[in-house]
């Protein structure tokens, strides 16, 4: 491996209105390392790589930027990738309804006077898909591949524009944990190629893994960069530098106070929406108590968010079938307005498309699913909308200049909760959380953990899903395994681990 | 922690940083005063005169009203092609009952009302509840509402209408200070020659600026002091709010550009008030359309029913999982359409006296195009009744000036066009820099 610094970035600083997003950063990657870089949510590190790749053109901000020893002036995406830097976004940009091979040479088409040599393509595509380990068909269609599959023909895309610098933002933000496995092995297997690569991750633990070294950013400014090579990283360390301050424990504890059984389900069907002959949900039975804490595991695509969702107010599926019982009593939750109305609330993993409105401000998102509270016969009173979303604000500790503020300009922590505040308003006495730390840097989940602590304390019941078994092992006092739409087992946390939950999840499948 | 005081630290921008900001609003507002005073250079002062001023309301009236339920339509994320249509069939109604069956204006127009209602119902059903694109439905429908419209007139024009149900267009707003009489005076005013007229008058110079008095007479006392009343409540109401913001530390414009604001335009209502305190006074429609205006800027900004529109435009999924039941509310927007396009339809029939086939033909056009000069999002979500408003104006200046030069429908489409052009590609560059 050479030692050759291949990209070097002096001095960046980019500001948008009102904001400074990056101070003065300097950063600097080795030819054929994988350089991570961490930072909580806000610290810049996206806006470091648009910077990078163009999509913020030269001029749009001050500082230089090195590439191969070279002053370079990029004036868009375009012009970087030509120099084989790369970056795939959290976001995929790929086309649902195109074919593989359509992504992968969307915009590089194998073509002759604009006419597309398809037989080539498909050849080229076959041999990008065995180089990412994809066993696809190049001609299938993206939106019937999973996540962790689109993943990966996004570096198959970025394989076949002859990449040198290849930028994953978020790359497993989205996978279980088999997929981002996959994927990071893939990228040590490049690595071994001599590509270079720069993550993007707020797991820390596959930053670990693959890193050789890291760069921490806090507050749009560089920290330190740490040589995982010259000295063993733990995560402690990571944390210590992104947050300012050493967590001494990731989950904040608590002593359950649990009451008689507030909520249940009972023998819950569901099918999928389009597929009328496939169950979503399969006789699923599960109750939460007062003052507890309840988990749902599983893997990605495991049935557990249609699962709820088709529980709050119908909102997935069809032939729903089963019963809710709130307090012991049949709940209508036919649709949404009834399940609130029951005193329900699902807090959704998809806070961009399901849980937010993006161009409102912050005020007008944490009063939407309450207006009976703010107005009066349908004339909104404008104090009392002040007062709860300013309230809201300082108790979840919402950080934004005023409540009038669009939420699209919140960091990601930030936005989910004002996802949190809106349902925290309507007063709720069950939560579905889920995937509630998706995304979110490690301050923002310690905060939201103090959240759910305090709403169990005060009587409310939570439902805590989540992909990371850590979390829920360190969160909730009872764990339902699901597996394929149903409930393979369940566990008080104090039996749990990580290997029951992966091993109630194996057996469920051999016995299909 | 954050306390109420940091908020307050934003409160009042400079002016230049306060202009860059609200650019869209001040920009439109701004290029309304440039049309109307380009008019009324280039019509010799036609443009102001009292009768053309009382034109100018007659023939906007209905342009402004339908765009209200418009704006809402189109910050639902829809759109309703059908307006022009159902203007022409709640015309043929409202001649077939009065004329051929002698029923009076009152109930007519009480069923035409709620015909246009369910028109926009049926319409609203489609879209509302079988997601059908709204653009196809009202196309469909701005077809199926014509044709009835013809099959309904026998392609033939049906008037005339009793003298009460003509007022609604042509009325003025009795004047209860009669015995008051016309009084006159006189103040200073700047006459400007243009370049224009220069030509025509074979002066010398591009500009010739004297300083002359104009007389007013006013004849009707009580238009005047409704237009002193307007700018008072107009005035307090604007301070008021702006005391209560800026209590609560939202962001204000600054203080000198609020005074400048609200004194042109006090002047602007004032010299309106003026020239139609000399002719007939007020007509009966500007007072329905701004008791309509102030009623929907109401719902829009303080009720919990334009709130949800804006959030239901602006992300739908998201606003029905909280709750809210989106396909009654844009099944709602359709029908409020239909009756303010109903309610349009009476006034264009009670103007021109009779109902005829090709009624409120491209006036779908007129209404959308305010809307989106207006500052609305064709996305959805976006979008202000005020900015709707001034729009219809600009489009009601640009028909009625152009009309007056003389310039006909040909050259005035293409200048509409190109306007409403301009104004969304402004919109787009100025989301673009910030």
């Amino acid at each position: 491996m050479s030692t050759n610094v291949i990209l070097e970035m002096r001095n960046i600083t980019k500001t948008f209105p009102g904001v400074m997003a990056l101070r003065d950063v300097s950063f600097s990657v080795e030819e054929g390392e994988i350089h991570a870089l961490c930072g909580e949510n806000g610290a810049g590190k996206s806006t470091l790589m648009k910077v990078l790749s163009g999509v913020y053109p030269h001029g749009t901000y001050d500082g230089e930027i090195y590439y191969n020893g070279e002053l370079k002036k990029f004036g868009s995406i375009k012009d970087t990738e030509e120099e084989g830097i790369i970056i795939i976004h959290q976001e995929l940009a790929l086309i649902p309804m195109l074919s593989i091979a359509e992504n992968i040479f969307l915009g590089n088409e194998v073509a002759k006077g604009g006419v597309i040599n398809w037989a080539e393509a498909t050849r080229r595509t076959t041999e990008l898909l065995a180089k990412v380990g994809l066993k696809e068909n190049p001609s299938t269609l993206i939106t019937n591949i999973g996540v962790g599959k689109q993943q990966l023909v996004e570096i198959a895309k970025a394989l076949s524009k002859k990449v040198k610098l290849l930028i994953l933002d978020e790359p497993t933000a989205s996978l279980n944990e088999s997929d981002s496995n996959a994927l990071l092995d893939l990228l040590l297997e490049f690595k071994k190629q001599g590509l270079t690569s720069i993550i993007i991750s707020h797991k820390l633990n596959e930053i670990s893994r693959v890193a050789d070294k890291i760069t921490v950013l806090r507050d749009g400014a560089t920290v330190e960069t740490l040589d995982c090579h010259a000295e063993t990283i733990s995560e402690a360390r990571i944390i210590r530098g992104m947050v300012g301050r050493e967590l001494s424990d990731r989950f904040p504890k608590r002593v359950p106070k649990i009451g008689e059984t507030i909520f249940e389900v009972r023998n819950w069907t569901a099918y999928h929406p389009i597929h009328s002959d496939r169950k979503i949900s399969n006789g699923i039975n599960l109750n939460v108590k007062r003052g507890e804490v309840v988990g749902i595991a599983g893997l990605m695509g495991a049935g557990r968010t249609e699962f709820a969702m088709s529980v709050f107010g119908h909102s997935y599926g069809q032939k729903i079938s089963g019963e809710v019982l709130i307090n012991g009593k049949p709940a209508d939750v036919s649709n949404v307005e009834r399940a609130i109305k029951s005193g329900l609330a699902y807090v959704t993993e998809d806070r961009k498309q399901l849980g937010l409105v993006l161009i409102n401000n912050v005020m007008h998102n944490t009063t939407l699913a309450n207006h009976k509270g703010i107005s009066k016969n349908f004339v909104i009173d404008e104090h009392t909308e002040r007062k709860a979303a300013n309230e809201y604000r300082q108790k979840l500790r919402i950080r934004t200049p005023s409540i009038y503020q669009d939420v699209v300009n919140l960091s990601g922590g930030n936005q989910q909760k004002v996802v949190l505040a809106k349902w925290l308003f309507a007063n709720p006495d069950v939560l579905i959380l889920d995937e509630p730390t998706r995304g979110i840097d490690v301050g923002a989940k310690y905060e939201i953990y103090t959240i759910v602590n305090d709403l169990v304390a005060a009587g409310k019941a939570v439902i805590f899903i989540s992909s990371e078994m850590p979390e829920l092992l360190g969160t909730c006092d009872r764990i339902y395994v699901m597996n394929e739409g149903a409930i393979v087992a369940e566990m008080p946390v104090a039996e749990a681990s990580q290997e029951n939950i992966m091993g109630a999840i194996m057996r469920s499948g051999e016995k299909v | 922690m954050n306390t109420p005081n940091e908020a307050t630290q934003t409160a009042s921008p400079s002016l230049a940083v306060f202009l860059r900001q609200n650019m869209r609003e001040y920009g439109i507002l701004i290029a309304l005063v440039v049309i109307m005073v380009f008019f009324q250079v280039i019509t010799h002062g036609v443009l102001f005169r009292p009768v053309n001023l009382t034109n100018l309301v007659l023939q906007n009236s209905f342009v402004v009203i339908m765009a209200l339920g418009m704006l809402l339509v189109i910050v639902a994320g829809h759109i309703d092609l059908s307006v022009g249509s159902i203007v022409a069939i709640i015309g043929a109604v409202a001649a077939v009952m009065m004329v051929n069956y002698k029923i009076d204006p009152w109930t007519t127009s009480l069923v035409c009302l709620i015909l246009g209602g369910a028109i926009g119902a049926a319409q609203g059903y489609w879209v509302a509840y079988h997601h059908i694109p709204a653009f196809i439905v009202t196309l469909a429908g701005m077809l199926i509402f014509r044709g009835l419209t013809l099959w309904l007139l026998g392609g033939m024009n049906i008037g005339p209408f009793p003298i009460e149900f003509q007022r609604l267009s042509t009325g003025f707003v009795p004047d209860f200070t009669w015995f008051f009489g016309s009084f006159s005076f006189s103040i200073p005013w700047l006459q400007i020659n243009s370049f224009f007229i220069a030509l025509n008058d074979q002066a010398v110079g591009p500009f010739d600026i004297q300083s002359t008095f104009i007389e007013w007479t006013i004849v009707n006392t009580s238009t005047l002091l409704l237009t002193l009343c307007v700018i008072l409540g107009m005035v307090y109401s604007n301070y008021r709010s702006r005391q209560i913001n800026l209590r609560h530390g939202i962001e204000v414009e600054p203080g000198i550009f609020f005074v400048i604001q609200n004194l042109i335009t006090s002047i602007v209502i004032l010299f309106v008030g003026l020239q139609l305190s000399t002719y007939k006074g007020i007509p009966n429609i500007l007072v329905v359309m701004g008791v309509l205006v102030v009623f929907y800027v109401f719902i829009t900004t303080r009720t919990t029913i334009g709130r949800r529109i804006y959030a239901l435009g602006g992300n739908e999924k998201a606003t029905r999982l909280s709750g809210i039941n989106t396909e009654r509310l844009s099944f709602y927007t359709f029908i409020n359409m239909g009756v303010l396009a109903g309610f349009a339809g009476l006034i264009v029939a009670a103007r021109l006296n009779s109902s005829t086939p090709k009624a409120g033909n491209g006036f779908e056009l007129d209404v959308i195009a305010a809307c989106f000069i207006g500052g609305a999002s064709t996305t959805g979500g976006v979008g202000k009744i005020t900015g709707a408003v001034v729009g219809a104006f600009i489009m009601g200046v640009l028909n009625n000036g152009m009309s007056i030069m003389g310039l006909g429908i040909d050259f005035q489409q293409m200048v509409k066009g190109a306007v409403l052009l301009a104004a969304v590609v402004f919109d787009l560059y100025n989301k673009q820099k910030g």
